[in-house]
């Protein structure tokens, strides 16, 4: 279907991806009076497009958590939700956006955050059931949790046509049905096939263009920092996965990229060191950390992060099939979930692939306060792939938004020793 | 001839004495090498396992007897105990002789489990018994049944045979006879504190993660037996409930220091070895009854979400039906659900005027005088309402 809209006239990516994400907090702030209505969805496991086919305005209570941190507002918000009982143990995204709702729901963005018509959790990250269940306290709206059965262990293999596939499929495949019927029940609309294609299409479109700029970081030298540039991308991704928009960029997005490693122009001005980036950056000292890194000419050529905050779609050859729409969304949720964003719990293999697929030099795995799945067996991770593989890994520990477990002298020791040990490596020709 | 009073509290000792013992024990001897399949909490259907001829075996951490040495180089500062004693279990060997592993999606932290397993244990065949967090669609039995034949099958390729209905049926009918006997406990407790205390309660079932069924329902039947002829003084307590043991286990020393001055009579301790609420049907396909059972006959916990049974709902039932007149609302340090948890039911309970008296815990807990001085002051309130 459709998958040209915006008149982009010398429009990069960067612009309008800027102007997206303004126009997609606009719509938010706006769906109230608009008579749209809203759907709270997580990054991982969210059904979109069925959302889509069901004209829902789309808010990432992740997203909006994250940027209380970028937009330096967290410590706030934190302290609104531990005055009110959290603990501080718990994911300090749930802590934030309990910090947004104690405020009327105004984001520091300066977007009203209207209440949900829908809550949808997704069972890949357990949090978020228990984060649903808080919003069914506090605007009385019932979850809805999809439950999307993920890896079994490291070597599992969701194989199309075997009878373990269909179970699982078949599972997704009868929720996203009851999904179905509550989204007619609360648009009053009858689910229209066609709609559901169409939207699938332009996910296609999108992720062939996102694989294709995944790739394109595998150049030396590398274009972007998946850390960084990566969340900008992904951002966008996320609020506009689905829709002419959201192609519309992605192409701008992949021109770009692609017109940089025509011309060789790299990340960092003297590429030395080539690194995959474990976990969840920290979002209150993002530009602290990647400091950290580049100033020893270290960039990061891929990371985790954009696997699994990106919907996991961007496992090989996982393409909707918009002639049999419903079934085809049931598949891709599942493989999408098994290859991808079940991962944390296994994933010495696939970075251990990374290193190769992208001549890196090392991992450095972030360890989250926040986010056990992320994060709970890392250390365990990597000293498997250390002894395993003989590569060299660092291993740092700090939050998502809570400035608080930002120890800067400790973990700018750890960078710097970590570099040592590559230079030494260098020099040994041991790369 | 009618048997003493010291004799029935002699013979209760001993098997006290035995269960204690046995729920300490971590090992798996050379005898059982292979033939024992471990699980991480909460529920696993056992009756599977047991059809196989194996010997299910709950892996309910280290509690405050393990010296971590290993673990804490392999898992983040900020996880649980539970998960990180296990770990070290198996870092120090004593669970080498495990046959195989399960950690269910209960949690983040315990999902990590399986790939910790996967990548020191590989020999173990670790993996995730999938349970599914939505209990509520038409299409979950289903999928707990395609689940439950998937591990059906990798334990009949253990044993190197199938496991037949008629295997399960068998097993059905020794563990609903364990499901009633845990009931009779339970109610026993509920209705005369004085006469089982939740320690005793606690030793009894936990001592089921340690042999087979059979000779536990044994066990259980004797003890009840024992406990119905007991003697008791009439003591006076308040009547509480204590929720928050639902997977990394609270240490002996602090469910003791409550009971000093409250009889608990309900709770949520070892919820997974009494998660089947009902017999579970005995004909028909066992597999599928085993599956609906976990659907439709079940309890409730922090990490299993069911729109069916609101937490502040569930809380309610189990204090009107215990005659309750508080709750003790604890939670495991860094259990993320089990905090969720205890600050919603702690708004409610204030919302709704009920006393209550909040406790975090470790497993690894040695030290109990700082709680003991707050739960008396509890008890102590509780008089004066
Ligand atoms: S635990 Fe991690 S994945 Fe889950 S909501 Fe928190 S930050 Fe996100
Ligand atoms: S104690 Fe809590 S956090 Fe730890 S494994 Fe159990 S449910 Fe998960």
């Amino acid at each position: 279907m459709a998958n040209t809209a915006l008149p982009a006239a010398k429009a990069d990516a960067r612009t309008t991806g800027q102007r997206l994400v303004n126009q997609w907090l606009a719509n938010i702030h706006s769906a109230p009076e608009r008579g749209q209505p809203v759907a709270y969805i997580f990054v991982m496991g969210n059904a979109v497009e069925i959302l889509r086919t069901f004209d829902f305005e789309l808010v990432f209570p992740e997203i909006n958590s994250l940027q209380t941190g970028v937009r330096k507002a967290a410590p706030d918000f934190l302290a609104k939700a531990e005055d009110y009982g959290f603990s501080p143990d718990v994911c300090s995204y749930v802590k934030a956006d309990v910090g947004l709702m104690l405020s009327n729901m105004e984001h520091p963005s300066g977007t009203h955050i209207p209440k949900p018509d829908i809550a949808i959790a997704s069972s890949l990250c357990n949090v978020y059931i228990k984060w649903a269940e808080i919003w069914e306290r506090h605007f009385g709206v019932p979850a809805f949790v999809l439950d999307i059965p993920g890896k079994r262990f490291a070597n599992w293999q969701p194989l199309p046509g075997t009878p373990q596939y269909g179970a699982d499929k078949r599972w997704v495949e009868g929720q996203l049905c009851d999904l179905i019927e509550r989204c007619e029940h609360i648009t009053g609309k009858k689910f229209d096939p066609d709609r559901l294609a169409e939207v699938e299409s332009n996910v296609n479109e999108m992720i062939r263009l996102w694989v294709e700029i995944l790739k394109l970081n595998q150049q030396r030298p590398a274009p972007y920092n998946s850390m960084l540039d990566g969340l900008t991308y992904i951002g966008v991704l996320n609020a506009w996965r689905g829709t002419p928009e959201g192609v519309e960029y992605m192409r701008l997005l992949h021109d770009e990229v692609a017109g940089k490693v025509a011309r060789g122009e790299g990340r960092v001005q003297e590429e030395r060191f080539r690194l995959i980036f474990s976990g969840t950056p920290c979002y209150v000292n993002m530009r602290r950390m990647v400091d950290l890194f580049e100033s020893h000419g270290g960039v990061f050529a891929a990371s985790d992060y954009l696997t699994y905050a990106a919907g996991g779609l961007d496992s090989s050859g996982l393409f909707y099939d918009p002639s049999r729409p419903l079934e085809s969304l049931a598949e891709v949720t599942t493989l999408a979930s098994q290859l991808g964003l079940s991962n944390h719990f296994f994933s010495h293999q696939t970075l251990a692939q990374q290193v190769k697929e992208y001549a890196a030099d090392g991992i450095v795995y972030h360890g989250i306060k926040s986010c056990r799945t992320v994060a709970t067996s890392m250390a365990d991770n990597r000293e498997y792939v250390t002894s395993r593989y003989g590569l060299p890994t660092l291993y740092i520990e700090s939050d998502l938004i809570d400035p608080r477990y930002w120890s800067d002298a400790q973990i700018k020791n750890r960078v710097d020793a970590f570099f040592e040990v590559l230079e030494q490596r260098t020099l040994k020709g041991g790369r | 001839m009618a048997i003493t009073a010291s004799e029935i509290e002699t013979s209760l000792t001993g098997i006290l004495a035995r269960c204690h013992e046995l729920s300490l024990r971590q090992h798996i001897g050379e005898d059982e090498a292979d033939k024992v399949i471990g699980y991480f909490p909460v529920y696993f259907p056992e009756e599977i396992v047991h059809a196989a001829g194996l010997r299910p075996h709950a892996l309910y951490g280290g509690g405050n007897r393990v010296e971590v040495r290993y673990a804490d180089a392999r898992i983040g500062s900020f996880v649980c105990s539970i998960c990180r004693s296990t770990t070290e279990l198996g870092l120090n060997g004593s669970l080498n002789g495990l046959g195989g592993f399960f950690a269910q999606p209960i949690c983040d932290a315990a999902k990590h489990m399986a790939g910790i397993w996967g990548r020191n244990f590989p020999q173990q065949d670790p993996q995730i018994l999938a349970l599914p967090q939505n209990v509520n669609s038409a299409a979950s039995v289903r999928y707990v049944y395609d689940e439950y034949q998937r591990l059906r099958e990798i334990l009949a390729q253990k044993i190197g045979h199938a496991i037949t209905d008629d295997a399960l049926r068998a097993s059905l009918r020794v563990y609903n006879e364990n499901r009633r006997l845990q009931r009779a406990l339970y109610a026993l407790k509920r209705e005369d504190p004085a006469r089982l205390s939740t320690v005793e309660a606690y030793l009894l079932i936990r001592a089921g993660t340690r042999f087979r069924r059979e000779e536990h329902n044994e066990l259980l039947r004797n003890a009840l037996e024992l406990l119905a002829a007991r003697h008791i003084r009439p003591m006076d307590k308040p009547r509480v409930v204590f929720l928050g043991g639902f997977c990394e286990q609270p240490p002996l020393e602090m469910i003791e220091t409550i009971e000093d001055v409250c009889f608990v009579v309900d709770d949520d301790l070892l919820i997974g070895q009494r998660w089947i609420t009902e017999d579970v049907p005995e004909d028909g396909d066992p597999v599928w009854a085993l599956a609906e059972s976990y659907i439709q006959r079940s309890a409730a916990s922090p990490v299993q979400f069911d729109a069916r049974k609101r937490k502040e709902d569930v809380l309610m039932t189990m204090m009107r039906e215990a005659r309750a007149e508080a709750a003790i609302i604890s939670a495991a340090k860094f259990c993320e659900p089990g905090l969720d948890d205890q600050l919603a039911l702690s708004r409610w309970l204030d919302q709704e005027k009920i006393p209550y008296l909040v406790l975090e815990f470790e497993e690894k807990m040695t030290s109990f005088e700082q709680m003991a001085m707050q739960v008396e002051t509890f008890a102590e309130s509780l008089l004066f309402v």
